[in-house]
């Protein structure tokens, strides 16, 4: 499908999980296409990078689930935090052990994880509805009762996939876009070449096998589709276009490169260079 | 935990005038005081990964690996365990970077934005956390950190914007609110003017040694609240020649070191 028709799916108010972590492997091919559209109020669940800038930015997060935003090599990520201290969204913020085991939760269809975070910090002050849970056993220890981040839809991207969903990553880390897309009710996977189903292992281990079809509901071919993030082996972060990102008020970021379709941006991007 | 050099040093003011900034008397640099006050956090350690977050840290580890410490684990910022040489000797993405966490074999070092003196730590906002006047990075993994592995922290710029009578949001669990937790516990902190500790009845912050070329009277100046300075105060150790020739030579020879700390 095109990102369009992955975006079409969306709605106005969904909970979306979103994969890749700060500015690594983000779908950002998706994001954009998202941000061409009217879906908006969204609750958006991320190890935040421009992924999170860019909504943020744009007004579409009524609500947001982290443990930090960060374009990595520019540590503070400035839309999101423009957004954030104008006060624009709602705020989950939780620690990045507990986000994980959320999703871990959310894939395995159970409530909680107990989870040895959180206890002592802030961020059982600032989520007053988090709950802790006491070892049953003899040890009596207390826990954070992480609850599953469950999604109604999640946007990954990774190198290959086929047709049926079967996603491959070739990179060092998968981040958890697995998780993301077992926590979720529909996932969408971009991808920067989809290829025959039979091409995925042979030069590559079966491991590299991230995504499983059952999980997915959609693949997209989108070349440089994270761009300006990573994407190993096939392209590093842009780091000239996220400084660019970076300086530019968001009005002339988003006038500049995001009024037009994918092809235009990448024109656009092009004469930066 | 945290990727790479992603932390939050922004808030960091500079630490005002200086008595005896620059080289001493055996040229060695603050900074390079720094690296050897870093570096002796992961001292006998054993066989645990090594997280310094921020150059001097990072310096600082690999020191303690070519030295003191030739079991530690490192990691290139991203996915891989690699040795001195940049040789791959393991595999760790995120998820078992958090799952080793939790395992407690690993000593990070992590920045601070804010800082108060039982060691509660905060990289997320400045302000209301509601509606911060400066959102910083997030609170991260400093909660599973502080109450799963040793934590040390880092501050380049010790001042009184970051060495606070209490932060605006915890983020890493200071000893007054660790409640006992069983794997809690916090090295040491590591600034540009000294190194300090918890070793006291309270467990409320004291100062352990001064960088050479630093008086007590700098470092309280630039702390925000009552430090505990004991009777006699030591000084950071001395690099030896090896380690400073590793230093310069080896594993810094580009001074990188100098861009965190002048002098």
């Amino acid at each position: 499908m095109t990102a369009e028709e992955a975006v079409a799916r969306l709605r106005s108010g969904m909970t979306l999980g979103i994969g890749g972590w700060g500015s690594r492997r983000k779908p950002m091919a998706l994001v954009r296409a998202l941000l061409r559209s009217e879906v908006t109020d969204l609750t958006v669940v991320s190890y935040g990078g421009p992924d999170v800038g860019m909504l943020a930015a744009a007004g579409r997060i009524r609500k947001l689930v982290t443990a930090f935003v960060t374009l990595d090599s520019i540590p503070l990520e400035p839309h999101y935090r423009a957004a954030r201290e104008r006060g624009a969204f709602e705020l989950t913020e939780v620690d990045e052990a507990m986000f994980m085991w959320g999703l871990h939760a959310a894939a395995n269809r159970l409530p909680f994880l107990p989870v040895r975070a959180g206890v002592g910090s802030d961020v059982m002050r600032v989520n007053p509805g988090l709950r802790t849970v006491t070892s049953p056993y003899e040890d009596q220890e207390t826990f954070v009762a992480m609850p599953a981040l469950r999604l109604d839809a999640a946007l990954v991207h990774v190198n290959r996939a086929d047709r049926l969903g079967n996603g491959q990553y070739l990179g060092p880390d998968p981040y958890f876009d697995d998780l993301f897309c077992e926590a979720a009710d529909a996932a969408y996977v971009s991808c920067e070449q989809v290829v025959d189903t039979a091409e995925l292992t042979k030069a590559a281990a079966p491991q590299t096998l991230l995504l499983k079809r059952h999980t997915v509901t959609g693949v997209i071919e989108a070349p440089n589709g994270a761009h300006f993030t990573s994407c190993a082996p096939d392209y590093g972060r842009d780091e000239a276009f996220q400084r660019r990102y970076a300086s530019t008020p968001w009005p002339e970021f988003a006038a500049r490169f995001l009024a037009g379709d994918e092809q235009a941006y990448r024109s656009a991007v092009g004469e930066e260079s | 935990m945290s990727g790479g050099v992603s932390w939050g040093v922004g808030e960091s003011a500079s630490g005002g005038v200086r008595e005896g900034e620059g080289e001493g008397v055996s040229g060695v640099t603050r900074a390079e005081y720094c690296v050897i006050a870093c570096a002796e956090a992961w001292r006998g350690a054993g066989e645990i990964l090594a997280s310094p977050m921020g150059l001097i840290p990072s310096v600082g580890a690999r020191l303690a690996r070519h030295t003191f410490a030739p079991d530690l684990l490192l990691t290139d910022g991203e996915a891989l365990l690699v040795g001195l040489d940049g040789t791959v000797e393991g595999w760790l993405p995120y998820r078992q970077h958090l799952a080793l966490v939790t395992g407690g074999r690993r000593h990070v070092m992590m920045g601070a934005s804010q800082i108060d003196r039982f060691g509660n730590q905060n990289i997320s906002c400045i302000g209301d956390w509601a509606k911060p006047t400066r959102q910083l990075l997030g609170v991260r993994g400093a909660p599973v950190n502080t109450l799963n592995n040793p934590t040390s922290y880092w501050v380049p710029r010790h001042s009184r914007r970051v060495f606070v009578e209490r932060v605006d949001m915890v983020c890493g669990v200071g000893y007054d609110r660790a409640a006992g937790a069983r794997h809690h516990r916090i090295p040491r902190v590591v600034s540009d003017l000294g190194v300090f500790d918890f070793a006291t009845p309270d467990r409320s912050m004291r100062l352990a040694s001064l960088h050479p070329g630093v008086s007590v009277e700098q470092v309280r100046e630039a702390t925000g609240f009552g430090l505990v300075v004991p009777d006699e105060v030591s000084r950071t150790r001395e690099p030896t020649a090896g380690e400073l020739r590793l230093i310069r030579e080896v594993i810094d020879p580009g001074n990188t070191r100098a861009r965190e700390v002048a002098g």
